[in-house]
């Protein structure tokens, strides 16, 4: 703080407990967090190869990138599987959540268990999805057969052509994130005070009405941060991708992080593995900025 | 009739519901199902998939503890996670304390800090972080993971408890600040006792978010003695085209199982973690 009568800058007893108590915590993520950023950056235009000193190359990196096959289509994925997986969840979360509004005996009980698929480690449920999937022993297959919805001996070939194996990634995705979306939603809703949905009521709107001019525009930043949330860690994702696809069949279901392991650390491509997860930073820059903007204007209203 | 209608409208939620249920547990009942079955049984395509009908077998979980590295994982999951958790919610204490309760300059900048790096994802990182975890010679060590994973940690534990902390009223510290207590003093016997709930929260996270983690694994472990569990059963169980599905739905299962054993017992603390963070703002 300020010295008052001599103007000169003194630190007080409380500054300097706060930064002795914040350090530890501060230098674990400049080192960790920080400095493993910039570098990622300075990577990305080096031609580093494991085990070598590289020089600056500027974009070539990048350029090397728009001209590959496989990573445009890794972009074109990774898009499709944000978008379709993160509406998914949102439509399907919110539906969730509104049953759930509903249902007051047990409700405790059944959040539990509803929560369960987004406790649970996700590489280790994706194996029971991956067993799933299987090109013979499919049970989602078998059952689609039984009821007769599937020719027999003509099952959905789930992980080994593109289409069905982006479908395969993004069910599992929708499985693992839509209890995160319902019950985030569902805090949100039990928050809204009763006496607001009863007026609208009384003056007469149906329950559509009520949902549609009450309810929504009073959870929408809500909504707003959870998309946005999960934005960024559906785009960012690993696990699913790489425990039931590889990124195959031929390169065709990867996203920007599976493609980068695959370039960097399987084959020790250290600058262009870089240069690809480089792509996720845009989509953290975004939803940083918007979480942290709407996050301003409630506390401004509050 | 309308004694009728109101009967249906109460029990209609329960039933929208049931989709939803079979959706988030049927893999559970999956892994289960296969788990003890007879190799027999489940590579037989006729059966009827979803009942064991020829017997329960234990020798899924028997090969998964006697022929595979299956324990060590665990053990080195088990160190792991605890090491990782305990380094990271002591200095996410701290550090929340500091950001929400003590006056000084960039405090504000440093809380938007911690928030943008709660949202960095592993995945950006991993590249350059690797030769971070080279330069500390910890490549192929469970060190690796125990220095790399409060990357993770500290921001959502720091996040969480800046919550938790400014929710605590100013008045008991100041109390105790004219009794002549000490900021550490405050924070010891005033702050953390009252803060207990939500430093249970950020422990289950931490724990639950280290034991599930793959990545760095699989990016800084190649020996199979220091690997843990998730990476261990992703890619060892799992050898080219031959799988051992007994064995590997016993292995996702058994590795499940502390993280289902803390949520089953603390379930609402997950709840409050889960919804304290998003509903506030």
């Amino acid at each position: 703080m300020e010295n008052e009568a001599t103007g000169v800058a003194v630190i007080t007893k409380e500054e300097r407990t706060a930064y002795v108590m914040i350090l530890p915590a501060l230098a674990i993520l400049i080192i960790l967090v920080g400095y493993p950023l910039f570098r990622s950056f300075w990577l990305s235009m080096s031609n580093i190869q494991v085990g070598q000193k590289g020089d600056f190359v500027g974009f070539r990196n990048f350029i090397m990138l728009t001209q590959s096959e496989t990573f445009r289509k890794t972009l074109v994925n990774s898009l499709i599987y944000m978008f379709t997986a993160v509406s998914g969840k949102l439509t399907l979360g919110l539906v969730l959540a509104l049953i759930l509004e509903k249902v007051t005996r047990g409700r405790k009980i059944f959040r539990g268990i509803i929560l369960l698929p987004w406790v649970v480690p996700i590489c280790l449920s994706t194996l029971a999805w991956l067993w799933m999937f299987d090109p013979l022993y499919s049970v989602i297959n078998w059952t689609l057969m039984k009821l007769d919805i599937l020719h027999q001996g003509q099952g959905i070939p789930w992980l080994s052509e593109p289409f069905w194996a982006r479908t395969a990634i993004i069910i599992v995705n929708i499985w693992r994130g839509l209890p995160f979306f319902a019950i985030i939603l569902l805090a949100g809703l039990l928050s809204i005070p009763k006496d607001f949905t009863e007026a609208a009521k009384v003056d007469g709107a149906g329950p559509i009405g009520v949902f549609w001019h009450v309810t929504l525009p009073l959870i929408f930043p809500l909504l707003g941060i959870v998309v946005l949330y999960s934005i960024i860690m559906t785009i960012a994702d690993f696990d699913i991708v790489y425990v039931l696809t590889r990124g195959g069949p031929i390169n065709t279901t990867h996203l920007f992080a599976t493609l980068a392991f695959q370039e960097g650390i399987a084959s020790g491509d250290i600058s262009g593995a870089a240069a690809i997860s480089l792509f996720i930073f845009p989509f953290l820059g975004a939803s940083a900025y918007l979480q942290l903007r709407i996050m301003r204007r409630r506390m401004e209203v509050l | 009739m309308r004694g009728f209608i109101r009967k249906l409208q109460s029990i209609l939620p329960y039933l929208f519901l049931i989709p939803f249920l079979i959706f988030a547990l049927f893999p559970f009942y999956w892994m289960l199902m296969t788990s003890f079955k007879t190799d027999q049984e489940i590579y037989d395509v006729s059966a009827n998939p979803f009942f064991i009908k020829m017997g329960i077998t234990l020798k899924h979980y028997m090969f998964l503890l006697t022929k595979t590295g299956f324990k060590v994982w665990f053990r080195n999951s088990l160190v792991i996670s605890i090491l990782a958790t305990a380094l990271s919610i002591s200095l996410s204490v701290l550090a929340a304390y500091s950001l929400t309760r003590l006056r000084f300059r960039g405090s504000g900048l440093l809380g938007i800090g911690i928030f943008i790096t709660y949202l960095i994802p592993p995945t950006l990182l991993f590249i350059p972080l690797s030769e971070v975890v080279a330069f500390f010679k910890l490549i192929d060590s469970i060190f690796a993971l125990v220095l790399t994973y409060p990357t993770f940690a500290i921001p959502f534990s720091t996040w969480l408890l800046m919550g938790y902390f400014s929710s605590i009223p100013r008045a008991i510290e100041e109390a105790a600040m004219v009794d002549g207590a000490t900021r550490w003093q405050v924070l010891t016997r005033v702050v953390i006792p009252v803060a207990i709930p939500g430093i249970i929260t950020a422990t289950l996270f931490s724990f639950t978010l280290s034991w599930g983690h793959m990545l760095y694994g699989f990016a800084f472990v190649s020996s199979s003695t220091q690997k843990p569990l998730t990476a261990g059963v992703v890619v060892e169980l799992i050898r080219g085209d031959v799988f051992y599905w007994g064995s590997l739905m016993a292995g996702a299962l058994l590795g499940s199982i502390p993280i289902v054993a803390c949520y089953t017992i603390l379930t609402e603390f997950y709840i409050s973690g889960l919804t304290k963070g998003a509903v506030k703002y």
